[in-house]
């Protein structure tokens, strides 16, 4: 066509391309650049340029500008071109200014004029022109200028002009929806243009406006599903078609569209299925913009109400791109897969190795799309192996960006699906040793939180017992050479906090360990200031357990500190002094906290109370007396801060004294979590999380088998081994099953033809994936693959649930949370801990047992209720509702002699049995006391528990001792 | 509004030696953000093997590009938009570039820069694809070279026809016609869409 017609620069201009492009460095290419730029500040304010010079001198300006240098001295220039007469030279007016400009510049004001002039051309090119900068440049302010215009030109007779039009109203109701509100209704009119380039353009506003109201536009689903199906069978008009397909960009933009409308809407669904079940059958999956659309279609069935024939289609189609050699393809299967998952959890596991392989592959891009894939695929059987995964691969790259964000996955995964504490604290050991300077501060304090609340149960060993390990597995870390900054702030809080609560270790060690922390990191002022209040803390508990402080000669000089800490102050009066003062104050509250006895002491400092609140008198009740009194002398009365303009200063400093004394004097709470900072900022992995996360719901109705028996495991553990979220999940490691399961599996699948015999109730579905697998492919697997597979997809996905039981409520509540992106973990932990969550909880709880196992359990339940009335009130409430409605009277009658004395006796099995599901007799019961205090090394021990627990409902497997280990203790 | 997501964020042409071709920024970016950005970008894509994705992952956001001859197209995403349908936007341009230059070459693009903003003008606004039809790109921009080129013969003079005469026979020469060209040269006048993919 007409290319060499562009050929009309000057030579001075080619000449100045062909030397940059023969620029054999940046800086000499800068160089260029910058005298080129002399030249042109120079000829561009010359008098009288004829226009095409102007031209000219504007595209080189452009040249200049896309090199990465300022042209902001020739903007004008370009301002003036778009008023020029001749469209060739108001073209590259408009254009220049379109590259230069933002749509908040000043020069804007000056352009609006000629964009309204020129939108009343009557040559529609000019027409098109300024409708490109209105989409550009019209802001908030100068939009009322040419809306009027711009309606008027969506009657246009060209079509060019009335697509422009649409996309220059869309860009209105992006900056201002207020501004167009009236006019929406237009789209919908355009809707039904008669030129296709016209309607695809109208798809785009109608997206966003369908976005953010769904139900207003419930009524155009027919018209979208007609539009699409006729866009398929090829009614529109050739020129649309792209590699042979029917317009792909009109379909993807539709099959968007509907993904919305049909979202949770069956009656919506319906209507799409055919149309989205043709586009399926129709693609061509050879070409890429067919897998485009496919890969669209995989989009829109994950969205919609789910049809299983629809979504068997997508799982064909993510597994032919799975399967595919491009990385493409097999990305965005990947992709594809993570969205179907939320729907058919199931579709994952025939993908085991596909993914395994993606997760191997030395494409960054591919391995980090995988992790997202396991992060949505997350359960508590496999979370050890995919967090190690993320960790492994998060200390292996550079990428601040990614890091900070596989960071804060892990947290979050460790956080909600932990097996246990001593795993859940050393996974946050190695996320901050590692990334601990990138993660976001409030993962330390949700970590310090943690540490402090405990995990919500009532059991106050498990909480002591993490915090030991904690404590423990800290000091250890102590002795690695550099640690973050955020880091060493958690582990001086919690040495301070709970160094000395077990007795395992001495004040004096603990504080001996704080003094070398602030002394190693001494340029870091923070870290000093927990490490000083970390020590006032152990003083304090020292002295108010009654017991002399033995002050190491450190300790002295870390106490003493104080005075150089002022020197320091006076020196560096005018910089950082902030810091320094906050160290001093620590350094004197110190001082004075050693000096005072143990009932003051502890009055200031109780053992354990970083989660109480601190209550605040502020009405300063407690000092009327002393105003009375001095009032009586003749003092002046308050006046109110409202009554007294001038004197705001003082008011303000008085005020804060009296605030002071009402919370005796050391505030050591607020300097612990300095909230402030804190809030403004957000997790950006939660942003992504929304719909990322498996919806429990639809779940619930399935649970009944586990929820009674599972539990039960766990609430007995927990009388001897502390844990973090073990309850309410199945305790079904991953890696139990692929040992045995995969050489039984491979064994049958050589017996069977179809590999569908039963290996084991619970590993039957499982096992005839990989059979299918193992035979389609007839290649030879690594054993490691295997067994990483195995663990990834380890337990069959009907066995894992989102729980019901104990923390059940919580989990849920946490991916509502999360749903809700601005809110944080932090506040998700404080929901899981709360006791207000708990009656939900329980009651959660027994909806299903009623279903199931009612008899049987609801009088335990109740008689533990009327045994112990002190310890289970909270908990008998809540079951006598239930237990009041299925509960028989006989059955009750007969439990209440037997274990009435059994469990009398010992207060805190009694409590971990008060979980209800506990069903089983009282013979089972003491079983699993016999089982729990007789494990060991054992192996026919375990077996034998093993079978116990098996028949519990729960499989877990003598392969995996440690494990099985944690569980039962 | 962040309500309101675009759907690419901006364009990038930058050659295999790292140098920029063409820039459009839909999202508002400084310029000192623009300069980081293209180094970011080249210093990620173009040290990328040929066999591995066409997207990367950057700032949370996803970058799909494509290589035609020596040339990168690049554009900018949000990271749940589809990735694939990109990628054909960035081939429908380039196809469109080569129906309008007759077998584009980097050559074409360098030189006649603002073309390809035009009609990239053309293909998006505002970040979204607004003309699927190849055919409606090149009438339109015909229309307007059209007027453009009445325009010119109306201030036609000697001068002018010599110039484009000589930048012509440059062209050719650059496009591997004649004895001087670097290796630089040479690669920029490889033929973008290959004769066989046609």
């Amino acid at each position: 066509m007409g290319s060499q017609g562009g050929f009309y620069q000057s030579k001075e201009f080619l000449d100045l391309v062909k030397s940059i492009g023969e620029a054999r460095s940046k800086a000499e290419e800068d160089r260029i650049v910058l005298s080129e730029i002399e030249t042109l500040k120079r000829r561009i304010s010359e008098p009288d340029i004829p226009k095409r010079k102007m031209k000219e001198y504007i595209i080189r300006l452009v040249y200049v500008e896309m090199l990465g240098h300022d042209a902001s001295f020739g903007y004008i220039h370009a301002v003036k071109m778009t008023h020029d007469d001749s469209l060739l030279v108001k073209r590259t007016g408009y254009l220049a200014v379109t590259l230069f400009l933002n749509e908040d510049h000043d020069l804007i004001i000056l352009i609006v004029n000629t964009i309204q002039k020129d939108l009343k051309s009557d040559n529609y090119l000019v027409v098109c022109a300024a409708l490109n900068a209105v989409c550009k440049l019209i802001n908030e302010e100068t939009i009322p200028a040419v809306l009027p215009q711009i309606v008027e030109l969506l009657a246009h007779p060209k079509e060019a002009v009335r697509k422009k039009a649409i996309v220059a109203l869309h860009r209105f109701y992006q900056k201002s929806p207020s501004s167009v509100s009236h006019l929406v209704s237009n789209f919908r009119k355009r809707l039904c243009d008669n030129d296709p380039g016209v309607m695809g353009a109208t798809l785009c506003p109608l997206f966003d406006l369908i976005t953010n109201d769904v139900n207003s536009y419930k009524d155009l689903v027919i018209s979208f599903v007609s539009i699409l199906k006729q866009v398929a069978e090829r009614r529109l008009p050739k020129a649309y078609d792209y590699h042979q397909m029917p317009a792909p960009f009109i379909q993807i933009k539709l099959l968007k569209i509907l993904a919305l409308l049909g979202s949770g809407d069956k009656q919506a669904s319906e209507n799409m299925y055919t149309v989205v079940g043709d586009i399926f059958r129709k693609c061509d999956s050879s070409s890429n913009i067919g897998n485009a659309v496919l890969y669209e279609c995989i989009c829109c069935v994950s969205s919609i109400y789910p049809n299983p024939k629809l979504l068997e289609s997508a799982a064909d189609a993510i597994s032919r791109f799975l399967k595919s050699d491009s990385h493409n393809l097999k990305y965005m299967g990947i992709d594809a897969l993570g969205r179907l998952i939320k729907i058919s959890p199931e579709i994952a596991e025939q993908h085991q190795l596909a993914v395994i392989d993606c997760l191997e592959d030395p494409d960054d891009t591919l391995k980090r799309k995988t992790f997202e894939l396991l992060y949505k695929m997350t359960k508590s059987t496999n979370v050890e192996v995919i967090v190690d995964r993320m960790i492994d691969y998060m200390i292996s790259i550079n990428d601040n960006h990614y890091k900070t964000e596989i960071a804060s996955r892990c947290v979050e995964l460790a956080e909600q699906f932990a097996p246990s504490n001593q795993w859940f604290i050393q996974t946050m050991n190695k996320v901050f040793e590692h990334a601990g300077d990138l993660v976001n501060i409030k993962v330390a304090h949700n970590l310090m939180r943690l540490i402090a609340e405990g995990f919500g149960e009532d059991d106050n060993t498990a909480d002591s017992q993490l915090r030991s390990s904690a404590v423990e597995s800290y000091l250890h870390i102590l002795g690695e050479p550099k640690l973050p900054s955020v880091f060493l702030q958690v582990i001086c809080w919690v040495l301070g906090e709970y160094g000395t609560a077990d007795g395992k270790y001495s004040a004096s060690y603990i504080t001996g360990k704080l003094c070398d922390v602030a002394e190693a990191y001494s340029n870091d002022e923070t870290v000093k200031a927990y490490a000083v209040t970390a020590l006032m803390k152990i003083y304090a508990f020292e002295i108010a357990a009654g017991r002399k402080v033995d002050m190491l000669p450190e300790v002295g000089f870390q106490a003493l500190d104080y005075k150089f800490i002022l020197c320091k102050c006076i020196l560096i009066a005018v910089f950082d002094v902030v810091d320094y003062l906050h160290l001093l104050q620590r350094a004197y509250e110190l001082q004075a906290v050693i000096g005072l006895d143990a009932h003051a002491v502890e009055s200031i400092m109780p053992a354990d109370a970083s989660c109480e609140d601190i209550e605040v008198d502020k009405a300063l009740s407690f000092l009327n007396g002393y105003i009375q009194e001095s009032i009586e002398k003749g003092a002046q009365p308050y006046i109110p801060e409202s009554e007294r303009s001038g004197m705001l200063n003082i008011s303000n400093f008085r005020n804060q004294d009296h605030h002071e004394a009402s919370s005796h004097g050391l505030r050591f709470e607020a300097y612990e979590l300095p909230k402030q900072t804190v809030q403004a900022r957000i997790p950006p992995a939660s942003l992504a999380s929304t719909e990322l996360v498996p919806v429990p719901e639809p779940m619930y109705p399935r649970e009944s088998y586990q929820t009674t028996t599972v539990p039960s495991v766990s609430s007995d553990a927990a009388s001897t081994e502390l844990k973090l979220r073990l309850d309410g999940v199945q305790k079904k490691w991953g890696r139990q099953t692929h040992f045995p399961s995969t050489s039984t599996s491979n064994s049958t699948s050589q017996k069977t033809v179809n590999g569908i015999t039963q290996v084991d109730g619970s590993n039957t579905a499982n096992s005839r994936t990989r059979e299918t697998y193992d035979s389609r492919k007839q290649v030879e697997i690594s054993p490691e693959k295997q067994k990483l597979a195995a663990s990834l997809f380890g337990g069959p996905s009907k066995t894992e649930k989102k729980s019901a039981t104990g923390h059940k409520s919580s989990k849920p509540s946490s991916h509502m949370v999360k749903s809700h992106a601005p809110k944080s973990s932090m506040e998700v932990a404080s929901e899981k801990t709360s006791p207000v969550q708990q009656p939900p909880d329980l009651l959660d709880f027994g909806e299903p047992t009623v279903k199931t196992t009612a008899p049987s359990l609801d009088p335990f339940k109740h008689l533990e209720g009327l045994l112990e009335p002190t310890t289970q009130v909270s908990s008998a409430v809540n079951h006598s509702s239930t237990a009041a409605v299925t509960k028989s009277p006989d059955i009750m009658g007969l439990y209440t002699e037997t274990p009435a004395g059994a469990h009398h006796k010992d207060n805190d099995i009694l409590s971990g049995l008060s979980n209800p599901p506990m069903t089983n007799m009282v013979g089972g019961t003491t079983a699993m006391q016999v089982a729990q205090s007789s494990k060991g090394p054992n192996l026919k021990d375990s077996l034998e528990k093993d079978a116990l627990v098996r028949q519990m409902g729960v499989t877990p497997s003598s392969q995996n001792p440690n494990l099985f280990k944690d569980l039962l203790g | 509004m962040s309500l309101f997501v675009l759907q690419i964020h901006f364009v990038l042409l930058i050659s295999r030696q790292g140098k920029v071709r063409l820039t459009k920024w839909y999202s508002p970016y400084s310029q000192k953000e623009r300069t980081k950005v293209i180094r970011e970008l080249s210093g990620l894509i173009l040290t990328r093997g040929p066999k591995l994705c066409n997207f990367v992952e950057w700032r949370g956001l996803r970058v799909v590009y494509k290589r035609y001859a020596s040339l990168y197209f690049c554009m900018c995403i949000d990271e749940d938009d589809n990735e694939l349908e990109i990628l054909e936007i960035i081939h429908h341009y380039v196809e469109v570039l080569d129906r309008y230059f007759g077998s584009v070459c980097e050559l074409d693009l360098i030189y006649n820069f603002h073309k390809a903003y035009f009609i990239l003008d053309e293909l998006l606004i505002a970040g979204e694809l607004q003309e699927p039809s190849k055919r409606t790109v090149a009438r339109l921009v015909a229309a307007q070279d059209s007027l453009v080129e009445t325009a010119k013969e109306q201030t036609s003079s000697i001068t002018n026809i010599i110039a484009q005469a000589a930048n012509f026979t440059i062209k050719m020469l650059h496009k591997g016609y004649g004895p001087w060209g670097s290796n630089a040269l040479h690669l920029e006048s490889l033929l973008l869409v290959d004769v066989c993919t046609r």
